[in-house]
Parts: structure tokens; sequence; C-alpha cells
């Protein structure tokens, strides 16, 4: 055997297998399991690494061992040494058989645990892969080639498990017998690196330099090439690090109820796998979504009833009440249940070769819950690549975007950050049957109902009549360029001095401050027309005539401004500008940015205007000047009160 | 359980399985198990007993047989089914049996016709539309990327280019009618993890897993067991020599396919100390595999075999 790039037997299990099989096994039988999910393309060694942490771990037989040398000499790349990648089977063997690039599933033990490890492939093309292997990983090993440093894949690879919820991330940075163990060359990654998992919200990661090929910082730490690092081996950390489980079993309890167990008139127990917390009998529990109440008479299992179960395990649990409890019931800690609700909003990623149909109704499974539920037009979707959000009508296949998902009936829930057993869902055709998306429940769109309004005495009548005036909203809407803004200053100008009360608002003042927060994604100039339309609906009940200056580009967010106010008291003025005009003028040179693609998602190049289909006034700035657009308005406007 | 808040793998490999167990009860309508009376049959049958309990599993088990099993395969999958309060139906293949199909005349056409055609057969005669199966993902390169739930068409073939996504532990078990999904519950456990539950639920298993001194005869360069010998002269014709040998076997299909290794491991301890130290994968013993070159068994998938 070409032993060169090998290391000594790491996991001395052997020894002990042999002399003391009992002592071995009940080793074994104590180890806890940690799953977790590779990220990284073949170039970045991911092959080589598991093929060398099932070799280090005795999980390869004779037979494969004696075929891994052969394809080694065969077909390998590494010369002489054992080509590791070999054994995770390769994409190449996938390509020629034209299988879909899936997620395999390996598995390997250490002394401490048992591991299984779902290898997806890296590239776009294969999101879905992915999202699946990460949805039940504990952490998520993601890999860097030292050569390269931070890529556009690791950004997406760290992006998916963030969102998937993985609290786990190493960054391997592999292949550092490449740039001579170099820690300067690891610490710049790392840089880079924390910059970036800051913005998008990872909290922490463990980095540690390694040699997939070589078996640097792979089972022992610090290797000799290493002596700078002062981190654990990557299997130790394996070994030590928490799993969802442990986070899982310090929440409330909630067990979704699978089936119910009624073998005959005495016994009525219900089925289910704990999803977090715990439960014990005499403890008082809530059956979601009707709220009822009881107490556990007893948590029963063949291997006789228990004292306490856990999150993670299968019990039926009866109950002290004759209440109502069936499949899709949650049972729940009475006094702390999860929500109820039928809207939500979520992230949604698309797994099917055929686009989301928006509207149409899909069976959507939540746990034990199969309900029918629509998705309305995403608000955005995010570029995995750069994070950005981007406008979407639709989603394609891995695609991910954020929408409003609506159930025809109240589901019981949690938000998916807290608890991906009753904030994960698939959603399923219901023609084809086949699983065409899977999302993650952000929260419940109801949370304004238990706002109540505070009825005042001094109301809008009264603010109105005192400033001797009707409030009103003036609202321009046009492209960049058409002269909203210029023509709204010389409005308010003629209003003040016919002493009215005004406020004009425009891009500088709602952008800085109220709104600094949105970009020009098609979602968040939603928000944004939103909160303006809020603003000025406050100020009219001030009493003030509000002229705002947006190029507001779509129809449904000026209705819904309009819809926000007294009849008659929102005037849509529609600043008439061909876009020809607009660019030419480019008064703030953004046409230009937009054109050369320095500006995304700009009204009129790369992001629809609708213009009004019946506007209040039109102003044409073809034909008129600023001041005769501005006296047309006022005459338009008037009388005033 | 209150002192030990850590599940252990195997606590959580048995509640996972359990987990599947019941959804395929709660979602499909007539579900069955497929048992083959194998190690991976009987973990899998003990998960079914637990989980749902006190009831008893709420369907049958299906043995499709070759009539070319082990005596004791027999003996025993009588007793287990009883034992668990199941139906317990056997089906065979009347073409095979009419034409007298047997391992050493035919060849391939005896997994084939009796096992792959015979499991469709049984299935489509009940009108199963779940089949719970013993596979694993560590047994084979085109089982590591298998789902839970796998889909069939009304034919009984699987596309592995066009395989559901299995996100989280929400499995898809909508379908057609006609069409049907093999469950596999017990895909995340590897051979040791088998054995060890066997070891630590005290799960009864075929004997002939244990060492013992038994007849033999080698075939083709392999050890094999001469459990019927009448059986076996009348299709063979001339019978080898047959001489007795301390053996055990890895894996148990039909015993004139089956091949043994010799051993002396003669309880589970030793069974699982000779399994750890052993160089060569478990499906090796089995002729099956090895038909049609490395392709072999995602062929044998892609026609409807387990």
């Amino acid at each position: 055997m070409a032993d060169t790039n090998t290391t000594d037997p790491v996991y001395k299990t052997d020894a002990l297998i042999a002399d003391d099989i009992d002592a071995y096994l009940d080793q074994h039988q104590h180890k806890t399991m940690l799953r977790f999910i590779t990220c990284g393309s073949v170039d970045d060694g991911k092959s080589t690494l598991i093929g060398r942490l099932l070799y280090d771990s005795k999980m390869i037989f004779e037979d494969q061992l004696a075929a891994l040398e052969n394809d080694s000499k065969r077909v390998g790349t590494q010369g002489k040494d054992i080509d590791f990648a070999l054994l995770v089977d390769g994409l190449a063997a996938e390509r020629e058989q034209g299988i879909t690039i899936d997620v395999a599933y390996r598995f390997f033990n250490t002394e401490k645990r048992k591991f299984i490890v779902a290898d997806c492939p890296g590239h776009e093309q294969y999101t879905r892969n992915m999202v699946t292997g990460a949805s039940t990983a504990d952490l998520a090993v993601i890999l860097i080639d030292a050569r390269k440093g931070v890529l556009v894949q690791t950004r997406r690879h760290s992006y998916l498990c963030h969102l998937l919820g993985i609290r786990n991330i190493v960054l391997a940075v592999n292949k550092m017998d490449l740039v001579d163990y170099s820690q300067d060359v690891f610490d710049k990654i790392v840089a880079d690196y924390t910059e970036f998992a800051n913005s998008i919200g990872i909290e922490s990661f463990t980095a540690m330099p390694i040699s997939g090929f070589k078996g640097d910082n792979i089972t022992e730490a610090p290797s000799s090439n290493t002596p700078w690092y002062t981190g654990p081996s990557l299997v130790s950390h394996l070994e030590s690090v928490e799993v969802n489980a442990d986070y899982a079993a310090e929440r409330p309890f909630r067990m979704p109820v699978q089936w119910v167990n009624r073998p005959n008139l005495d016994f009525r127990g219900f089925s289910g796998l704990i999803a977090t917390g715990s439960v014990k009998p005499g403890d008082t529990v809530r059956v979601l979504p009707s709220g009822k109440t009881s107490t556990v008479k007893s948590v029963v299992t063949m291997d006789g009833d228990l004292d306490e179960a856990v999150a993670g395990q299968s019990v039926t649990l009866t109950l002290a009440d004759e209440i109502d409890c069936s499949r899709g019931n949650v049972i729940a800690v009475a006094d702390n249940p999860p929500e109820v609700a039928d809207q939500f909003e979520a992230t949604v990623v698309w797994l099917a070769d055929d686009d989301l149909h928006v509207g149409r109704s899909y069976w959507l499974k939540l746990g034990t819950q199969t309900v029918s539920a629509t998705v309305q037009e995403p608000k955005y979707e995010i570029d995995v690549n750069t994070m950005e959000h981007l406008a979407a009508k639709t989603l394609s296949l891995n695609e991910i975007g954020v929408a409003e998902v609506l159930a025809d009936k109240p589901l019981v829930f949690e938000p998916y950050a807290d608890n991906a057993a009753l904030g994960g869902f698939i959603l399923i055709d219901k023609v084809t049957n086949a699983t065409v998306a899977a999302g993650m429940l952000h929260f419940s769109l109801r949370r304004s109902q238990n706002v109540h309004l505070q009825p005042t005495d001094i109301g809008r009548a009264e603010h109105a009549s005192m400033k001797n005036q009707t409030p009103r909203v003036l609202w321009f809407t046009g492209l960049s360029g058409s002269g909203k803004s210029t023509i709204a200053n010389e409005v308010e100008k003629r209003l003040a001095v016919m002493n009215r009360h005004t406020f004009l608002l425009d891009g500088d003042n709602v952008r800085h401050g109220l709104n600094k927060d949105l970009g020009f994604t098609e979602a968040d100039r939603i928000e944004n027309i939103r909160r303006i339309g809020e603003v000025a609906k406050l100020m009219t009940d001030a009493g003030l005539i509000v002229l705002t200056a947006f190029i507001s580009p779509f129809r449904a967010e000026r209705q819904m401004v309009r819809d926000l106010m007294e009849d008659g008291e929102f005037i849509e003025i529609f600043v008439d500008t061909p876009l020809e005009v607009a660019e030419q003028r480019d008064v703030k040179g953004l046409y230009k940015k937009a054109r050369s693609g320095q500006l995304k998602n700009f009204t009129g190049i790369d992001s629809p205007y609708e213009e009004p289909e019946n506007p209040d006034i039109v102003v044409n700035t073809v034909e008129m000047t600023v001041e005769e657009a501005a006296d047309y308005v006022i005459r338009k406007i008037l009388p005033l009160k | 359980m209150s002192d030990m808040p850590n599940l252990t793998h195997l606590q959580r490999l048995e509640s996972e399985a359990i987990h599947i167990m019941r959804e395929v009860a709660a979602e499909t309508e007539k579900p069955v198990m497929l048992y083959s009376v194998g190690k991976d049959s009987a973990v899998m049958l003990h998960i079914a007993r637990k989980a749902f309990y006190p009831s008893p599993p709420p369907f049958p088990l299906l043995h499709v047989d070759t009539t070319w099993k082990f005596k004791d395969m027999y003996e025993l999958r009588d007793r287990a089914a009883k034992k668990a309060g199941m139906e317990l139906l056997v089906y065979h293949n009347p073409e095979a049996e009419e034409r007298g199909i047997n391992p050493f005349d035919h060849g391939a056409l005896h997994t084939d016709m009796w096992k792959t055609e015979g499991l469709k057969q049984a299935l489509d005669l009940h009108g199963f539309d779940a089949a719970f199966g013993g596979a694993r993902r560590d047994e084979e390169k085109s089982r590591a990327k298998e789902r839970v739930f796998s889909f069939r068409t009304a034919s009984h073939g699987w596309d592995p280019k066009n395989q559901r996504p299995e996100l989280w532990n929400l499995y898809n078990a909508k379908k057609r009618k006609g069409e049907s999904i093999r469950v596999f519950p017990i895909s995340n456990w590897t051979e040791l993890d088998v054995w060890q539950y066997i070891q630590l639920e005290n799960i009864e298993i075929v004997p002939l897993y244990f060492a013992a001194r038994r007849p033999t005869y080698v075939h083709d360069g392999q050890l094999f067991m001469a459990d019927d010998i009448e059986r076996l002269e009348k299709v063979m014709g001339k019978m080898p020599e047959i001489t007795e040998r301390s053996i055990r076997f890895r894996t148990l299909g039909c015993f004139p396919l089956t091949g043994a290794v010799e051993s002396e491991a003669s309880n589970l301890s030793e069974v699982i100390q000779e399994t750890l130290l052993t160089t060569t994968s478990e499906r090796q013993g089995r002729v099956i595999d090895k038909d049609e070159g490395g392709a072999g068994m995602e062929k044998k998938k892609q026609e409807g075999y387990f």
C-alpha cells in the first residue's frame, strides 16, 4: 500500500476490539451522534477530506481498499499516493451515469461519536441539494482552498447553512500544504471570513488550518507543520461540539401528534417525537390548536413507562382527561404554548423545475400538519452569491425568496429560528405530488391584532379646522429625473404664500432617516412607500397638506396609500416625463450608472415603472415649465378649504 | 433518562425509525412490512413493535419467498410474526414455482423471478401502497443516495434522477393510485449499529448468524452450507463433497446463493468482534451483487428489486 500520505491509525479502537470487545461495545453504546454537512466543491478537497475521515476511522474494508488502490493508480490524481477522493464515489461517476448529483450520506465512528456526513455538491445549480443536506445537520464544515481564500461559493454555502439554522460552523482552510502552512495566509482568510460572517448574522465559527491530503490537524493538533495553531483538530472538535438536540432539550415542551394509539377502549395514547423540551407524568399540557388543557398521566414505551422523556425521543403520552386530540395537533407545556396562525412571512426555497405559481394552492406539510396553502408574490428574492435583495415575481429552481404564505386552516407553529420542527415546512404540488419547495416560517402576520386604537379627543377634524384647511396628500409619482421634487417644491412655496400648513416628504428627508434601512429591491421599495403612506396619513390627521415626491413605481402601493386616506384626500399627480427625456436630463448621473450596471433595480432600466391608470392630475414636463406646472397643480386642487 | 440528557446514537436512530414508521401508518392507506428474516428485518420488526406499543403494528408482514431459504429462517419467521401479533403473508411467484426456477440452473433469473417479480406481484395482489424495507445507506453505493421514502411508479420503477427532496423529518407520502412508496426506516444505521442494537435489545435472530459445526460444500470457490441435502442433490445432480466445518453467515438469503465464512464466533460479542475486524464489506458474501458488474444493485433496484 502506498502509505506516504497516511498517518498511523488514529482512533485506537482496533486494539480494543481485539482485546476486549465488550469494553469496546460499551464505549460504542454510549456514543452520541453528530450529523454534519460538508460544503465546498471537489476543487476545495472536500472528497479528499471525507475520504480521509472514512479511511482514518477504519470505515473502509479491505475489498474497498483494494479497489481504491487500484483506482488511485489508474485514474487518481495523487501519483502513487492514495486518492481519498475516489472513496467518496465521485461526482464523475454520477455524471457518467447521468444521475442527478445528489446528497450522499456517509457514516463513520470515532471513540466518542457516530457521525453522519451529508456530502453535497457545491455548485449553485445544486442549492436545493445543499439545503436538503443542511436541513438535518448539526454542524457545517465549510471548506476553503487556502490558495483561493473566501470565494463567492464560500459565501453562498455559509449563507445557506445559516439560513437553515446550523449553529456550528467550521471554517476548514484546506490545502495548507500548498501555501507552506503560512499563518499569514490563514489569518487573512479568517479575517475576511469574519467580516462576511458578521454581515449575515453568523455569530461565531471555528476556523482551522488543515490539509485533507496530508492529514494536518485532522485528527491531532497542532500538526508539526502548524505550530502556531492553538485550536482543536477537526475530529476532536466534531467529537465535542454541542448538537442541536442539546439546544432543543432546553426549550419548552412540544410534541406534534403523529398517531393516536387506541388498542382498546381502555387505552388512548398520543404518539409522537418530542420536538423540544421534556415531559413528565403530572405535567400540565395544552393541546393546540384547540387550547384545551390536561395532565400527563403516563409516558408509555414498550420498555416500560418513563419518569421523564426528552427532545428526540419517540413516545406515547396518555392524558388524564378525555380531550380531543388527533394527528396534526401539538401537545405543549400549558403555560408556554406555541402560536396558532394562518398567515405567515416565510423564506421559501424552490426545489422544482416548475416555477412557483403565485396564488396556486399547494399542500403544506409542517410537522404532522398538512393544509392547503398559497404563496403570495415574493417580497424579494435573495441572490445567494451576494445576499442582495432582488425584485421577483416568482421563484424558480434553486431560488430563495421571502414571501407571505396563507394557509386555509390555522397551523400550530413557532418561528424556524426557535424550533425547526414547528417552523420548517415543505410544499407539495397537488397534481404531480412532487415536493416543490421547502420553507422556514418567520412570524405570523396577525401580530397587530392585539394592538387597539386609542381614541383621542382632539381628532383630525379639530386639527384641520384650526389650520383652516382641508388636509390633502399631493402624491407626485414619476420616473427618476422627471421633475417631481422640483415641481413639488414650487407647489409648496405657493401654498406657503397662501398661508397653508404643509410638509414636503421626499427622498432626502425620508431615506436618510425613517427609511435608511431600506434598499431598492422591489420589497424594500414597497416597504418604503408603505411607511411614507403611514407618515402622510398621520400628517393629514394633524391637518397638514402633505406633498410627497417619490418614484413610487408600483400601482399596488400607490393604491395602498390611497386606501389609507379619506375619500378625496389622496391626489395622485403623474409627472409625465418620457424615459428618453429623463435619461437625457440625468441630473444625478444615475441613469448612466444604471446603464453601465453599477446601479441595480433602477426604475425604467431594469425595474419597472407602472404608470398611473387614472391619475387625478397629469403634468407634462416636456410642454410645461416648472412654474407652469406648479400653477397648474394649484389650480387643480383649489379650493383648499 | 433524566440523568442522561444526551441520547445515545442508538436511541436517536431508534427514535428516528419509530417516527418514520408512524408517519407511514398515519399517511398511507395500506402499508406492509417486507420481512426477509435477516438481522436487519429483525431490527425493523422489533422497532415496529415499539413504535405502536401497546397496539400491535397496524400492518402485516410480507415474506416474498423463494422456497430456497434456510430451514432455520422459516422457523424463526413464523415465530417472530406470532410474537408481534402480526399477520404474516408469504408469497411465492406461481410462475417461478411452476417452472421450477432454482439458483443452479437459472442463475440471475432465480432472483429476478422469485424476488423481483414476486415482490411486484405480491404488492399488486394486495394493493399495498407503502412497503417497509430494511435497507441501509452504508450497504452499497447506490443506497447512499436513496431517500427514506423512495417513490415507485405504478410499474414499481425507481427513477434515481427524479427523487423527491427530503428535508428535516418531513416525508412526502403523497402519490397517485397504483403508485407506491418503499420506506427505509433504518437508512442511517450501519452494520455495527444493527448488531449492537440486537445485543442491547436482546432481539432473536436466526442461529445461522452464530458459528456452529455445519455440513458445508465448496462451489465456485465459495463456501456453502448443505442445508437441504436431498434438494441440493436433486438440482445439482452430483453433490459435491460435504465436509463439516465451523461456519456462520454474515448475511442470509437463499442457501445455495449465500456464502458462509469459517468462524468460531458463537455469541453476539464475538460476532460483532469478528465483523469489526473483518476486512471485507458485508455484501461480498452475496452472489447477487456481483452480477452485471458494479452497477448490479442499482440496476436491480430500477427494475423493482428491493
